[in-house]
């Protein structure tokens, strides 16, 4: 019998949650601010969902109901894509170590 | 056009890139790497997204538009966001994602061909769950971030909101929910669509208005979670493996903090989801207001206790966030040091409003990250420390976590301020914090009181020193 794709699908979700709490408790605490920024930028990779609704159709027909939701949602996950990568880069780049003073 | 194979072999890269993206924070050497890493996964999809759809008409020139809008906006928050404003800022992103997953599932039930789910009112029944789990939990992610960024905000007052019934309630909407995508699935009927995507956004109001202030990390950390399973759910319905990853990820990103945030007060995720201390203990704060006596000093006391310490441990809080006094804070510290004194931080794992909070402000100051410790780093040091400097911390310090099992805190690590020679306590009054009990640190004999505003108070230790 052939096995639904679901069930693949499904396994990665349930390996990646797996990896995800690795990797995640790796976390070093200070870090623990841009890791929510971040994380914020790539759970708005739903943007390929909406890209998707936004440009399909006919051609002539791109102010459907549907497409309009899918513009919607492109523009805030653009805002959280760029919000987010560059504001966890502005934090990041403050995590400094200092050279020892001069006493 | 590309196959749909190599689509997904490039949406498998960009989850790999975004596992390495968080891989990087383990140490703040690498995480600037690992944010690159994930710039590019995102432009991977994004790129690889638009060529699949194929569509480089009117309709692509939208897009770039509104990518080109809703990046401008994004950038210049990113940008102009002042550091003590994080919290709410990433409270608010939290939301776009949310009603950006809503919007998603919508156009989804609208053109289900586009997706090749089925026909409208012929959708297969497994992706009708996908897509309304997806749209609910997006839809609670969004109204339930819009309540914590207004009350971090201080739009909305902090104090938890609660009335009778209130658990029955959410409880009952739960099963409603749970009915409605029943009948979705059995007639296919767009208005049981909409009242699910109705009913959880007002489920994420009613969600979180009873958490208060204090407890807003928990609930940070829980809706950065939601989020993640949001887009994991649409990612099912899209059959995307990129969205699975990623929504795996922040997932479990979210709910690992959320309990690090939970043991951090010794409370059960649930003690907190169900409604704040503040409400529940204010009575007991009253009934306990006679006068026990308290050393205060001024700003020349304490530069003489700490010029003339050998080590001095500063333990900030959310009222140095509040005073933006990070700045101020680091200047003494450096002062001190030109004096030969050894100064380090200590920081609770739920100072501030978010996980992290006090060590970005610390970074924003210019403090060497390897100067900061988080608590079972630090802890044992406080005994052999001169002078602990509590900045705008209260309830993380209180020994009665330790001693009174009848307070409501008894069981929560603090920080073992008290074992040290002295502790300068800048706080502008007596009040009790948040968990609204009274600190006994106020009046131990090793302990003076420096009543003032937080910078305020550095600042005139700084003119001291």
């Amino acid at each position: 019998m052939e096995i639904d794709p679901f069930i693949f699908r499904f396994s990665i979700f349930i390996l990646s949650i797996f990896i995800g709490y690795y990797v995640v408790w790796s976390v070093t605490p200070s870090l623990h601010t841009p890791l929510m920024s971040v994380t914020n930028a790539i759970s708005s990779v739903i943007i390929v969902g909406a890209i998707i609704a936004a440009l399909a159709g006919e051609t002539e027909n791109i102010f459907d109901t549907a497409n309009i939701f899918g513009f919607l949602a492109i523009i805030l996950a653009a805002v959280n894509i760029f919000g987010g990568f560059l504001v966890t880069q502005r934090m990041l780049a403050m995590y400094k170590k200092k050279k020892k003073e001069i006493k | 056009m590309i196959s749909s194979n190599l689509l997904a072999i490039f949406y498998l890269i960009s989850g790999v890139l975004f596992i390495l993206a968080l891989r990087g924070l383990s140490s703040p050497e690498t995480s600037r790497q690992g944010n690159l890493f994930g710039i590019i996964g995102m432009a991977i999809a994004i790129g690889v997204t638009i060529i699949s759809v194929g569509n480089f008409s009117t309709g692509f020139l939208y897009l770039l538009v509104l990518l080109l809008i809703g990046g401008s906006i994004g950038a210049f928050i990113a940008f102009k966001i002042p550091m003590t404003a994080m919290p709410e800022l990433v409270a608010g992103f939290h939301s776009l994602v949310g009603l950006a997953a809503v919007f998603v599932a919508i156009s989804a039930f609208l053109n289900p061909e586009v997706f090749s789910l089925g026909s409208p009112g012929n959708i297969k029944v497994a992706s009708l769950i996908e897509m309304s789990l997806g749209a609910a939990i997006g839809a609670i992610t969004f109204t339930g971030s819009i309540i914590a960024f207004l009350k971090l905000r201080g739009i909305m007052s902090g104090s938890p909101i609660t009335f009778f019934g209130q658990h029955y309630l959410n409880l009952i909407l739960g099963i409603i929910l749970v009915g409605l995508v029943f009948y979705l699935c059995k007639t296919q009927a767009d208005i049981w669509f909409w009242t699910i995507i109705i009913i959880s956004f007002l489920v994420g109001i009613l969600l979180i208005i009873p958490i208060g202030g204090a407890d807003m990390p928990v609930v940070i950390s829980m809706l950065n979670s939601y989020s993640g399973w949001a887009a994991a759910g649409i990612g099912f319905t899209l059959e995307n493996t990129a969205l699975i990853i990623t929504g795996a990820l922040v997932g479990s990103s979210g709910a690992i903090l959320s309990y690090i945030m939970c043991k951090g007060m010794n409370r059960s995720f649930f003690n907190v989801i169900l409604g704040g201390w503040g409400a529940t203990d204010q009575s007991s704060s009253n009934h306990s207001k006679e006068q026990k006596p308290v050393k205060s000093g001024n700003a020349d006391d304490a530069a003489f206790l700490m010029k003339n310490a050998s080590s001095v441990i500063i333990v900030p809080g959310y009222g140095m966030a509040v005073a933006q006094a990070q700045h101020a804070l680091r200047e003494m510290v450096d002062a001190l040091k030109k004096n030969g004194v050894k100064v380090t931080y200590a920081i609770h794992p739920v100072a501030g409003r978010m996980p992290g909070h006090m060590n970005v402000l610390l970074a924003e100051a210019n403090v060497s990250y390897d100067e900061v410790f988080e608590l079972e780093e630090i802890n044992n040091d406080f005994a052999n420390c001169d002078v602990a400097y509590v900045i705008g911390a209260n309830d993380v310090t209180n020994p009665v976590a330790k001693t009174d099992p009848q307070s409501p805190i008894y069981g929560m690590p603090i920080l073992d301020v008290e074992k040290s020679k002295s502790v300068l306590f800048v706080k502008r009054s007596l009040s009790p914090g948040y968990a609204g009990i009274d600190n006994d640190l106020f009046y131990r004999d090793n302990t003076l009181m420096l009543f003032a505003d937080a910078k305020k108070m550095t600042e005139d230790i700084i003119k001291s020193l």
